[in-house]
């Protein structure tokens, strides 16, 4: 007996010491609370979150079953799933911005006077707080108050501008607007480093041989950037889908611009309707994962069809693709913009 | 990216612009002044609401509702700084959001380090199912999750506790994590595997020789988290809701909703002094923001 625990003891100790039994300690040490801590923070949240759309319940006090009711109503109730209609003016937005990031990232890859000073003018909002932005442009949008002034000063009359904020033909697009201004700087700096990432003599023997802006742009900066800019665009339609941020600091979803997730955060947090917010998000979780699912396809397809000749570059770009989605929905995620 | 291909059909094009004429000139000087023009007016469409900021928060309450908003103060007033500070007790904000910062961001970059040496260097059962599980984590935003997490904070009596919100910051980070997988797999095994050789353990590999090795990794993380974490106000207040003790400088901010909500010449030195550091920060380290940011972007 005694023997066999010696041996038993012993082969642990050499099992211990081998590699295999250090990888085994480094495994669990290192990755145990990387795990507990995703698991408590979201996967047990998102269990919850699936019980809790079943039960018409607050945060505190007695729950009641009621099946799929919460679902009925998300789909039924006026204010829930027809807020999704405002995403479009998200859409349209951040296509917006694409294309004026990738204007300006043009422009400035080539010499031009203060490039530096222009930008970090540019850069700089994305640094700002999303709290602070909100004051910022409920004191910019305020009648007579900035905004205006600087329209009056290209002409504009002051009694003929709208109140930007209150005015339900025109507010979501101003919401919107605020959305633009803060992130087209930073797309502006992925573009930029993106192009710089191109061998700068090809630009310069393009020069040479008298290749214009548009060509240059067309057939060296396009290619280079091809990848980024379908991910941006695609990655733009689930962010539309969640957009909160600018309508839950400016207006807090008043006059018709509360967006999906705005009105789930007042069910959830105002009216401490757990359930139905619960069920809210959950129907939207489903839709981004199918959105996703799409264009994970799409994107196959896509890729396949270019002129690829080399099989495991596809490989590779899937493999940046996954690491640049996640980064991008990490970064979105945290700062919760739209 | 660009293959030869391009390079040479870009040198075919060569020989049609070769004449210089007047025409061609005018054009060329069209276009400049076309594109400084629109880089001035997208430059002042973003400093407007800056400046418009700084302006009146340089002006007296009295100045502020007499003139127009974007007039210029008659003479400098700091004195919004001062009451906005002390509204909104930005001291202990400051102090509070200093705390977290160095917390969280000393956590992320532990752990974030730990687990991307662990899915990069080691071929384990479940290594691709760890990964799969922190990038779909990633594809759940934020807001609609909180729903959720409140009542998982609310059981663990992690509500109204610096360290809850420390905590749960720490845990929802993905970003760090993927930053450094795609760092140490710029670092060749080989440099480990010879350390192993030599006797050192894998503890010893990670803390003595990759450790030092992450440190542009830990700075981009330092700069994206920190921005993040520094501005987060969402979770902030819901977890730290009395906020007269437990303000950091995003929620502080709050303080200016209600009844104070119209005085703009307070609020907007109160808003300037909440985004001060991130500017300090900026202008200091400007190369290095950039770089951070266009690290994880996709290339070619």
């Amino acid at each position: 007996m005694e023997q066999a625990k010696q041996k038993e003891t012993s082969s642990f100790q050499k099992w211990f010491r081998s590699r295999k039994g250090q990888q085994a300690l480094v495994l669990i040490v290192f990755m145990s609370i990387p795990l507990l801590l995703l698991f408590i923070f979201t996967y047990l949240p998102f269990g919850e979150m699936v019980k809790f759309s079943f039960y018409n319940m607050k945060y505190v006090g007695a729950r009641k079953f009621v099946g799929l009711k919460n679902y009925q109503d998300v789909f039924t109730r006026k204010d829930c799933f027809g807020a999704l209609k405002l995403s479009l003016y998200y859409m349209v937005g951040s296509v917006v911005q694409l294309l004026l990031a990738l204007y300006l990232a043009t422009v400035l890859s080539f010499h031009v006077k203060g490039e530096g000073a222009f930008k970090a003018v540019m850069f700089f909002p994305y640094l700002i707080s999303g709290i602070a932005i909100g004051f910022i442009f409920k004191f910019f949008y305020t009648h007579g108050y900035v905004w205006d002034t600087a329209l009056t000063w290209f002409g504009f009359k002051l009694d003929q501008l709208p109140y930007w904020l209150k005015d339900q033909k025109i507010n979501n697009i101003s919401l919107v607007a605020t959305s633009v201004w803060r992130y087209t700087g930073q797309n502006m700096v992925l573009f930029i480093g993106a192009i710089m990432s191109v061998d700068q003599e090809l630009y310069e023997a393009a020069a040479l041989d008298g290749a214009n802006r548009w060509q240059q742009f067309k057939h060296i900066i396009m290619p280079s950037i091809k990848t980024i800019i379908t991910l941006n665009v695609i990655l733009s339609i689930t962010g539309s889908l969640s957009a909160f941020e600018p309508p839950y600091v400016i207006t807090d979803g008043a006059n018709g611009t509360g967006t999906y997730f705005v009105i789930m955060n007042r069910i959830a947090h105002t009216s401490q309707k757990v359930g139905l917010a619960s069920a809210m998000a959950v129907v939207l979780l489903a839709i981004i994962f199918l959105v996703t699912i799409a264009q994970k396809v799409f994107f196959k397809y896509f890729f396949r069809s270019a002129d690829d000749e080399d099989p495991r570059a596809g490989e590779r770009r899937e493999k940046q693709i996954e690491k640049y989605r996640a980064k991008h929905a990490a970064r979105n995620g945290e700062a919760h913009n739209g | 990216m660009a293959d030869k291909n391009t390079s040479a059909s870009v040198l075919g094009m060569g020989d049609t612009s070769m004449s210089v004429n007047t025409a061609a000139r005018t054009k060329r000087a069209i276009l400049g002044f076309l594109k400084y023009f629109s880089l001035v007016f997208c430059g002042f469409l973003a400093v407007l609401p800056v400046v418009s900021c700084f302006i009146t928060a340089l002006k007296t309450k009295e100045e502020y509702q007499s003139t127009n908003v974007m007039t210029l103060p008659s003479k400098l007033y700091f004195g919004n700084f001062a009451d906005a500070w002390e509204k909104a007790n930005m001291g202990m904000a400051f102090l509070h959001s200093l705390i977290v910062l160095v917390f969280v961001l000393a956590g992320s970059i532990m752990i974030g380090a730990m687990l991307a040496y662990c899915l990069s260097r080691f071929k384990f059962p479940g290594n691709g199912l760890v990964r799969s599980l922190f990038l779909f984590a990633s594809l759940l935003p934020g807001v609609a999750m909180q729903v959720s997490v409140y009542s998982i904070m609310q059981k663990l009596g992690f509500i109204n506790h610096l360290y809850g919100y420390i905590i749960l910051m720490m845990g929802t980070d993905v970003i760090s994590i993927y930053i450094f997988i795609q760092f140490f797999e710029n670092i060749s095994t080989s440099l480990d595997e010879s350390a192993i050789m030599d006797g050192c353990s894998y503890f010893g590999v990670f803390f003595k020789i990759l450790l030092p090795l992450l440190k542009p990794a830990i700075m981009t993380v330092i700069i994206l988290k920190g921005v993040n974490t520094y501005n987060e106000y969402y979770m902030a207040n819901l977890y730290l809701q009395d906020k007269s003790r437990l303000g950091v400088v995003a929620t502080s901010l709050y303080t200016f909703t209600g009844p104070m909500g119209n005085q703009y010449n307070m609020i907007c030195a109160g808003v300037i002094i909440s985004f001060m550091p991130a500017l300090i920060v900026f202008l200091l380290f400007q190369k290095q923001v950039y770089s951070g940011m266009t690290s994880g972007a996709v290339k070619g």
